[in-house]
């Protein structure tokens, strides 16, 4: 006769080989800094309200009907996220016009700090020249450079690693030990390996994107459902065939999260690196207008950064909603 | 000899002798013993026991995902070594990939074998056609009752024209209603398609309703304790499981898992005393005492 007691125990070391393995996966997103939460855990506030499907036998009436209720009360939502919006901004924009109007002295000082007129002004001279242009260009092509570099080994990479327990005995170790140096802290060594200046400050980008990238995606591995790796596999598909077609859609989801996420760091890193040891660059830009005492042209440049950083999550946000058009539908979902 | 029948021949599951033990000493579980058992072709053949007997560990051998500690599954006289198209199997959970539409989850396994693209769109629709579900074809999977959902597990199992379907408690989520409904869905399905089941359930009236023969396993370490054949006609129809024949069966087939259930429940009673004692604790050891 066998024993329930001795079931328990086999199954238990079970169970806390996959718990301990996800704080690991996750931890690291946390220590970066920026929005690190994996986005299952995302609240979404337009999904709070929207009703669920029924579970039973929806006709195709009252889903279309669903679909123009759900229709409304996002644009709805809309209306109210743009107005909040409005007055969040306003009230930045407010604080620095009135700060810098009557030089508020109140132990931050705004002595020296431009008016939003005088920076407007800068924008229109200084902004539309090639000197700015070519800093932007040469700042958005670094960025791109060493996030598609940490997009082409992260991804693999962290799916080999989540997938094979043997690739991850031989990696991770590495990782955990490299992980937890910030970026900014290998400019140093950077300008050391590197032949170059471009390729060094590249390199730094890269470091920063990389390790939310590759974390995240081996998490994307580590939560996909392992039904759906058995499914594929009775229904034929081949090794190769199961990376490609299960677990990297199945995984796509984290690995936006760590692109998103991965996107924040390399700005930062890359600003850094540029104010550091750059030529050319917006975060050069901004650091130069420091030393000639150009104050308007500080403030041009940290909006510029601002502006850059929000086009590049957005863009990669629009990316992750064509990619991943089921997620609209995902039980709390994320839009 | 028509092409039919000889088409019937094939999908023969042969269970020989399997043991299957988890772990290894002081951890070792023996999910099933000396299993023997056999699906003929397009037999309807259901498994029925209790929770924990190993029916879903037997499935997965047959499946290929669990490789046995004695004995061969054999299908069509070749042994079983790993998962295979020839070999459709529905889980127990909702297995659809939520990143593909409901078509696209249907072609999948056609998709894998390199069945190209317009080809793939019309078996898939189908399908989908059978199963009643042609008008959702565009959706995702989280857009459909749980009902829904193991249809379309079922025909995208079907889509590769496996010999055998294997499932595993497939309607075990659903509420009664929906599943009565499943069953003749899926008698219907398997008519059509004369091929072999091997079906997994712990609900009675279910497999009798169901199959043409059930076998019922004993309390872990599943080994077979009966095997019965249901000799009601087919097409199967619901009002069937008011007749006295079918009755009689449920009667029958309750008295067996009771026994089972009770006899499950013991040994967790015993290694309590025997623990208490300090002595080492089993299946084995359980075993060779009692
Ligand atoms: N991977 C595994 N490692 C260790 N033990 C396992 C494993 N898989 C199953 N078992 C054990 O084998 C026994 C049979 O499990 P199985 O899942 O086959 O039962 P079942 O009959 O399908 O139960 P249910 O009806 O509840 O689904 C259980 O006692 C379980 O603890
Ligand atoms: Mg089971």
């Amino acid at each position: 006769m066998g024993s329930m007691a001795s079931a328990k125990v086999v199954i238990l070391p079970m169970i806390d080989k996959q718990t301990d393995r996800e704080p690991a996966a996750v931890k690291p997103s946390a220590t970066q800094g920026v929005a690190a939460v994996p986005s299952a855990n995302t609240p979404a506030p337009a999904a709070a309200e929207i009703p669920m499907p029924e579970p039973e036998q929806i006709p195709t009436v009252s889903l279309t009907k669903l679909l123009r209720r759900l229709l409304a009360q996002i644009t709805r939502e809309r209306i109210i996220t743009a107005g909040l919006a409005c007055v969040s901004l306003g009230a930045l924009f407010l604080f620095w016009y009135l700060g810098t109007k009557y030089r508020l002295e109140f132990y931050i000082r705004f002595k020296n700090v431009p008016t939003p007129y005088e920076v407007f002004q800068q924008l229109t001279q200084v902004g539309l020249s090639n000197k700015y242009l070519v800093n932007i260009a040469i700042s958005v092509r670094r960025i791109l450079t060493g996030f598609f570099i940490a997009i082409a080994i992260g991804v693999p990479l962290g799916l080999a690693i989540g997938k094979y327990q043997r690739v991850r005995d031989l990696f991770m170790p590495v990782v955990e030990v490299l992980r937890p140096i910030p970026a900014i802290a290998w400019v140093p060594m950077s300008i050391m390996l590197w032949p170059n200046n471009e390729a060094s400050i590249v390199f730094i980008t890269f470091i920063g994107a990389f390790f939310p990238i590759l974390l995240n995606t081996i998490h994307g591995v580590h939560s996909l459902d392992g039904v759906l790796i058995r499914a594929a596999r009775c229904l034929g598909a081949s090794e190769f065939r199961l990376f490609l077609n299960v677990i990297l859609p199945g995984s796509l989801p984290h690995i936006f999260t760590g692109l998103a996420v991965g996107m924040g760091v390399a700005w930062v890193s890359l600003i850094a690196a540029e104010m550091i040891s750059g030529q050319f660059g917006v975060g050069y830009f901004t650091w130069e207008a420091y030393s000639l005492v150009d104050y308007p042209a500080i403030v041009l440049g940290m909006i510029t950064i601002g502006f850059l950083g929000l086009a590049c999550s957005g863009i990669i946000r629009m990316v992750g909603n064509l990619l991943m058009p089921w997620l609209a539908f995902a039980p709390g979902g994320k839009r | 000899m028509t092409m039919a029948m000889a088409e019937a021949q094939k999908g023969f599951i042969d269970v020989r002798n399997m043991g299957v033990t988890f772990g290894a000493n002081d951890n070792k579980v023996v999910a099933v013993e000396s299993v023997s058992l056999n699906v003929q072709p397009g037999e309807f053949v259901s498994l029925i026991g209790p929770s924990g007997c190993g029916k879903s560990t037997l499935l997965s051998i047959v499946a290929g995902f669990v490789k046995p500690t004695s004995g061969e599954a054999k299908l069509d006289g070749k042994a079983i070594t790993r998962p295979g198209s020839d070999r459709g199997v529905v889980f127990q959970q909702y297995s659809l990939f939520p990143w593909l539409s409901v078509r696209k989850n249907v072609e999948f396994g056609l998709k894998m074998a390199g069945v190209d693209q317009s080809k793939r769109n019309t078996t898939a629709r189908a399908l989908l056609d059978l199963a009643g579900l042609l008008s959702f074809e565009n959706h995702y999977p989280d857009q459909l009752s749980g009902g829904m959902k193991q249809r379309i597990g079922i025909v995208r199992a079907l889509a590769t024209s496996p010999q055998v379907l294997l499932m595993d408690e497939p309607f075990g989520a659903l509420d009664t209603q929906t599943r009565v409904v499943m069953q003749e869905i899926l008698t219907n399905i398997w008519q059509q398609f004369k091929i072999s089941v091997l079906f997994i359930t712990h609900d009675i009236e279910e497999s009798i309703f169901l199959s043409d023969r059930i076998y019922v396993m004993t309390a872990r370490p599943g080994r077979i304790k009966a095997e019965i054949k249901v000799p009601l006609p087919r097409p199967r129809k619901a009002e069937m499981t008011d007749t006295p024949e079918f009755m009689n069966l449920v009667q029958e087939l309750k008295g067996l898992i009771r026994e089972e259930s009770l006899a499950a429940m013991a040994p967790e009673i015993k290694d309590r005393g025997l623990s208490g004692f300090g002595m080492k604790v089993g299946p084995k050891g359980v075993g060779e005492i009692f």
